[in-house]
């Protein structure tokens, strides 16, 4: 049962043959089993958990359920939750209980889903590894030794090792992407501003988008039903129509046309990832969609840029983290600056401190038009390679990732090497685009993720181009030898 | 090195984080390497073109000036650190 997708789950509770309480108890026992290891959730939410399994059976026998109710499922330790902590991988706030619920996981609750608990990831979202976090590194179902990716590591190795049949994420620079790829799972970071991020602790605002982390596209659809709206609470939601993500997911993707961007294939991408990704095309091309190399000419500015726009904004959001009003605050502090510097200090990691640092310095002045205004001129050079792009074909498809999952510690002390993980999903968030990550093949046992990329607002295209992929395949279905 | 000693101690100020001593050398390294990553940006030309700040070129939404939020001081002063009758404790600034 534990392998089941969501929209199988969702089957077997409508019918009765389970109840949620018992589906719930399921993924417990089996948290309590794994989670030792794997290190993937942060907090698990047992009570709460098996009081809303209960609840949604009622729900279930009265026959007024939706898709998702009595479906068991794990939040990035991102999202406010009333009454359970939300640390966002931090030390500064290790003890933070949210006085109100993030529009996301309301909406959650609201569709009668069931929390599992919170789970770990990059420090404030900052890591592709998800070794910044203060509750430890999470360890990837596939190969312990490895990184799961990040930030949101947790919630790929939750999924992946079976211990959540789906998960929330977020993704600024490929924190959705990144480690489903890692993980051999399904994920899909939404055009900015079609999910809320009210109550989702911010990293840089400009950039940070909610998703889906599950097997397959057809689930992704299921939780983008559930994610996807206007929100008054974020003043960057977009008031647009939410389509029924399920509806298009059996159109026919004859005709369809892929772009193949030069500059994904060059060098920097390991040969055997290449193979994989060609092997995907040819499979698409089977299903009769028409290929053709395209030019995004300022992929290689991505990282560079990223690197300026993000920590700007980072810093500026952290800024409220003070030591006054919430959050850690140091001992005996000897007047209000030691009080603001030492919390500060002392709660953030280094890989936040780091990024602080660099947002404080772009920002400083005399050097604001040298970085952050030429960051954000670059930003537009790349949305508009983008959008010629799109004048030709309808998707465009990748790597998601350079490699497979790397070893614990690797990049760790090497912040440059590590940024340029994300080389193929930053443009993406600099230029606000859907785009997805589905399981594509292995390399010596480790999945690979293709990465699929969308015009504004059709993520509707993505999971139907991702579904019928994975109706042709089984790569999305496998399971770690030692989860199954 | 496009960052020396005296630019972390500075920055960190102005961030307003406690660096050890030990760690600035750490910091001069890393930031140098992060900046010299950065410095690609200046190969290209961006003369005539407008920043973009959002990517949907949005402008901010405006709404009634009406209320909207209730009072909810109590529930938000649970979470800091030090409260007194209501207000937050720090301190003391002036002497």
């Amino acid at each position: 049962m534990h392998t089941k997708t969501i929209s199988q789950l969702s089957a077997a509770l409508r019918s009765g043959e389970l109840s949620s309480v018992e589906l719930t108890t399921l993924f417990l026992e089996r948290i309590k089993q794994h989670n030792p290891a794997l290190n993937c959730y942060i907090s698990v939410t047992e009570a709460e958990a098996l009081a809303a399994a209960a609840a949604a059976d009622v729900r279930l026998k009265a026959g007024n359920a939706a898709p998702l109710t009595g479906v068991p499922i794990a939040h990035k330790d991102i999202f406010c939750t009333q009454r359970v902590k939300t640390t966002c991988g931090s030390k500064m706030l290790d003890n933070f209980i949210a006085p109100y619920e993030s529009t996301c996981t309301a909406k959650f609750i609201e569709a009668g889903a069931v929390m599992l608990g919170k789970t770990n990831m990059d420090e404030f979202a900052m890591g592709s590894s998800n070794e910044t976090s203060y509750f430890g590194a999470v360890k990837n179902p596939w190969d312990q030794a490895r990184v799961p990716g990040g930030s949101s590591g947790g919630s790929v190795a939750a999924v992946a090792a079976r211990l959540a049949p789906a998960a929330t994420g977020t993704d600024t620079g490929g924190s959705i992407r990144q480690p489903a790829a890692l993980c051999g799972l399904t994920g899909l970071k939404p055009t900015y501003g079609r999910v809320s991020r009210f109550g989702m602790i911010a990293f840089a605002s400009s950039l940070d988008q909610a998703g889906p982390i599950t097997y397959s596209a057809e689930d992704a659809a299921l939780l983008m039903n559930v994610m996807a709206g206007f929100d008054a609470h974020d003043s960057t939601s977009v008031e647009r129509e939410v389509p029924d993500y399920s509806a298009g997911l059996d159109n026919s993707i004859e005709g369809l046309k892929i772009g193949l961007p030069k500059e994904y294939f060059g060098e920097g991408l390991d040969g055997s990832i290449a193979r994989v990704i060609d092997a995907a095309v040819k499979e698409y091309e089977a299903l009769g969609a028409v290929v053709k190399e395209i030019s995004l000419p300022n992929t290689g500015l991505a990282v560079p840029t990223y690197y300026v726009v993000a920590p700007a904004e980072c810093s500026t959001n952290l800024s409220r983290f003070d030591g006054v009003r919430f959050g850690h605050r140091c001992d005996d502090p000897k007047d209000l600056f030691d009080l603001y510097t030492r919390s500060r200090g002392e709660g953030f990691g280094a890989e936040v401190k780091r990024r602080i640092m660099i947002g404080t310095y772009v920002l400083s002045a005399g050097y604001y038009d040298a970085y952050y205004l030429k960051a954000q001129k670059i930003r537009r050079l790349i949305s508009e390679d983008f959008r010629a792009a799109f004048e030709t074909v309808d998707v465009i498809m990748g790597p998601t990732a350079p490699s497979t999952a790397f070893k614990l510690g690797e990049k760790a002390d090497d912040p440059v090497t590590m940024y340029l993980s994300d080389i193929y999903t930053i443009a993406v968030n600099m230029a606000g685009l859907p785009a997805a990550s589905i399981p594509a093949g292995f390399v010596d046992g480790l999945p690979v993720g293709l990465q699929v990329i969308g015009n504004y607002f059709d993520e509707s295209r993505l999971l139907n181009v991702a579904h019928k992929y994975q109706q042709a395949t089984d790569w999305h279905l496998q399971v770690p030898q030692e989860f199954q | 090195m496009p960052v020396d000693q005296s630019d972390i101690t500075k920055v960190a100020l102005l961030a307003r984080l406690k660096i050890d001593e030990a760690d600035v050398p750490q910091y001069v390294e890393n930031l140098s390497n992060i900046l010299s990553l950065v410095e690609q940006m200046s190969e290209v030309n961006t003369v005539d073109v407008v920043p973009m700040a959002h990517p949907l070129d949005a402008a901010q939404r405006l709404r009634a000036d009406e209320v909207t939020e209730t009072d909810q001081r109590e529930v938000f002063q649970a979470l800091a650190p030090q409260v007194e009758a209501g207000l937050y404790l720090v301190p003391r600034v002036i002497e």
